[in-house]
């Protein structure tokens, strides 16, 4: 049986410095420190924080317990801290970026996907307050500035290593080239090298016009459509982190849950062998922009064998295989009430798009930034190049409640907002995540490195003591609440750890 | 259902122009009229909410690449 897809989101936010000078990576770090000092300050919660630079894990780490044959992971970003929720907020290239915590189903990943987002304000609330008269930092959660730069959204989800890659590159490939049919934020315009801004009006993707390859090591140049960056962050013998760079930062809450909700099923049944390889693409990387740049979602891509489809006929046909894995082997490695619910919302969100596209307009980014786009440009007869067409493509993206057009656009929410705030401080209970936030919340005084696999103690003698989380699935309210719980001292809790 | 014919028009490449069909447009329900007025009271006040200068706003979003 297919391995629970424990999973997890990664944003890199576009930021802008306005009413003051400043470079974007000294922006993100400001904003960040903000955030950081900010929450000391109100202490509503906790962060621990280091730098990399000043600090070198892999030498310093006297005690190890090296039972892995991994070092540690060695960061050269400005900023780096690890929040009590079990995230990861820092400098990556000269953007903002939020990793949320390791989790076990699509709709926890909206949830602290949106604890993101909200983070990000109050670190633009925050930052505000310390910058000089009126200048502010500005975040946008989108992945393109139109100008041909391009940032990522990436997704995570937790393979078998037994699964051969090739098989997954194969058989996941159509997901990723047609899912934008729901996942698409929408945008103003063409960057494709090689293509006119011009040439396209308005495309389904924010993403499309930068992939380059099928399969490939990359993430900044020559973007592949399947990335094969092999850092598992879990026991590497028995596991994989598939890392999916193909994707739009959504700005809508049910895109997000369907985009990471479809792709974890899809992934569970190439890991039970039982999709096939039906719709393999003859050419995915033209077929990826062919798609995105005809919002009529009329365009034909050819497969191996000379048949074509539309992108919507591929998605039918994968949400047919979902339909039949349901039956044969049940839900459980994505959830199952999650699961049963992202395939109805499937249906739902094809049969809506079939249908001209309004029906989702409270879903999908692309259809209803589409409609303010094209409501704007026939009401003041502009033309579709027009600056005031591009800013509305921006400003959907807007993180500031005063200016987010995504916030006005009608979209349906999925997940309440009282679960959002307490997803701002505390982690997700089903993962080792659990483990990292409880133990950065009760113990920073005594953390001097948090890892995804693992947290390295300081308990006032020699050695530095090294938990290692290998298992995404251990560590969880389950198996370590009550220890956290009861114990008083970090000395304590490896104590009884057995460390 | 203008709504309907503006989202089918809107793509971008010349050649889908000609295939929009406007008899496939449903006919005008009450759904329909309630998102077309929704979008309209969105239009009323979108230009509060825009940046002023769009044209430098977006000239000035430049952001590096990355991954």
């Amino acid at each position: 049986m297919a391995l629970p897809k424990v999973c997890g989101i990664e944003t890199e936010y576009g930021i802008v410095v306005r009413g003051a000078e400043g470079n974007p990576a000294t922006a993100s770090s400001q904003l960040i420190n903000a955030y950081v000092a900010g929450i000391a300050r109100d202490r509503s919660a906790g962060a621990v924080t280091w730098d990399f630079e000043d600090e070198h894990p892999a030498t310093d780490a006297r005690g190890f317990t090296l039972d892995d044959a991994l070092a540690p992971e060695v960061e050269t970003t400005l900023v780096n801290a690890v929040l009590t929720n079990g995230a990861r907020y820092y400098v990556d290239h000269a953007h903002p970026e939020m990793s949320t915590p390791e989790v076990l189903d699509a709709r926890e990943a909206v949830r602290f996907d949106r604890a993101a987002e909200e983070i990000v304000r109050r670190s633009m609330a925050y930052a505000r307050s310390i910058l000089s008269d009126g200048a502010e930092l500005v975040v946008y959660k989108n992945n393109s500035d139109g100008k041909g730069n391009s940032y990522g959204c990436h997704e995570n989800y937790l393979m078998a290593r037994a699964t051969p890659f090739g098989q997954i590159v194969r058989q996941i490939t159509p997901h990723f080239v047609t899912r934008q049919v729901f996942t698409g934020a929408g945008k103003v315009g063409c960057e494709a090298p090689g293509s006119e801004p011009d040439g396209v009006a308005y495309q389904l993707s924010q993403r499309a016009d930068f992939f380059e390859e099928e399969v490939g090591l990359e993430t900044t140049i020559k973007r592949p459509i399947v990335n094969t960056r092999d850092e598992p962050h879990c026991d590497p013998k028995k596991y994989r982190r598939l890392h999916v760079i193909v994707g739009d930062a959504n700005m809508s809450e049910i895109a997000t849950y369907l985009k990471v909700g479809t792709t974890a099923i899809v992934l569970a049944m190439i890991e039970d062998d039982t999709l096939g390889d039906d719709w393999m693409l003859a050419n995915p990387v033209a077929a990826i922009r062919r798609i995105s740049h005809d919002p009529s979602l009329r365009a034909t891509v050819r497969l191996h064998g000379g048949r074509s489809a539309t992108a919507l006929e591929i998605q039918w046909g994968l949400l047919e295989r979902a339909r039949k894995y349901e039956q044969s082997h049940g839900l459980a490695a994505v959830g199952e009430s999650v699961g049963a619910d992202v395939l109805r919302r499937w249906e739902s969100v094809l049969a809506g798009l079939e249908s001209g596209g309004d029906d989702v307009a409270d879903i999908v980014d692309w259809v209803a930034k589409g409609r303010l786009v094209d409501g704007y440009r026939e009401r003041h007869g502009l033309a579709h190049n027009d600056a005031r067409l591009k800013a509305i493509d921006l400003q959907y993206h807007d993180l500031r409640l005063e200016r987010c057009l995504a916030l006005r656009a009608g979209l349906s929410t999925l997940v309440g907002d009282a679960e959002v705030e307490s997803a701002i401080t505390e982690p997700p209970t089903s993962t080792r995540a659990y483990f990292r936030g409880r133990c950065l919340a009760k113990f920073a005084d005594n953390i001097v490195a948090a890892n995804w696999d693992s947290l390295v103690f300081d308990i006032g003698e020699e050695p530095l003591r090294r938990v290692p989380m290998m298992e995404p699935t251990r560590g969880t309210a389950e198996h370590v609440g009550a220890l956290i719980d009861e114990v008083t001292t970090a000395r304590e809790l490896i104590e009884r750890l057995g460390a | 259902m203008a709504e309907h014919k503006q989202k089918r028009q809107t793509p971008t490449r010349r050649d889908e122009e000609t295939g929009v069909e406007t008899d496939d447009a449903p006919a005008t329900s009450e759904s329909g009229e309630k998102l077309k007025a929704e979008l309209d009271d969105l239009l009323d006040e979108i230009d509060e909410v825009l940046e002023s200068n769009a044209e430098d706003f977006v000239k000035s979003y430049v952001q590096k690449g990355g991954q």
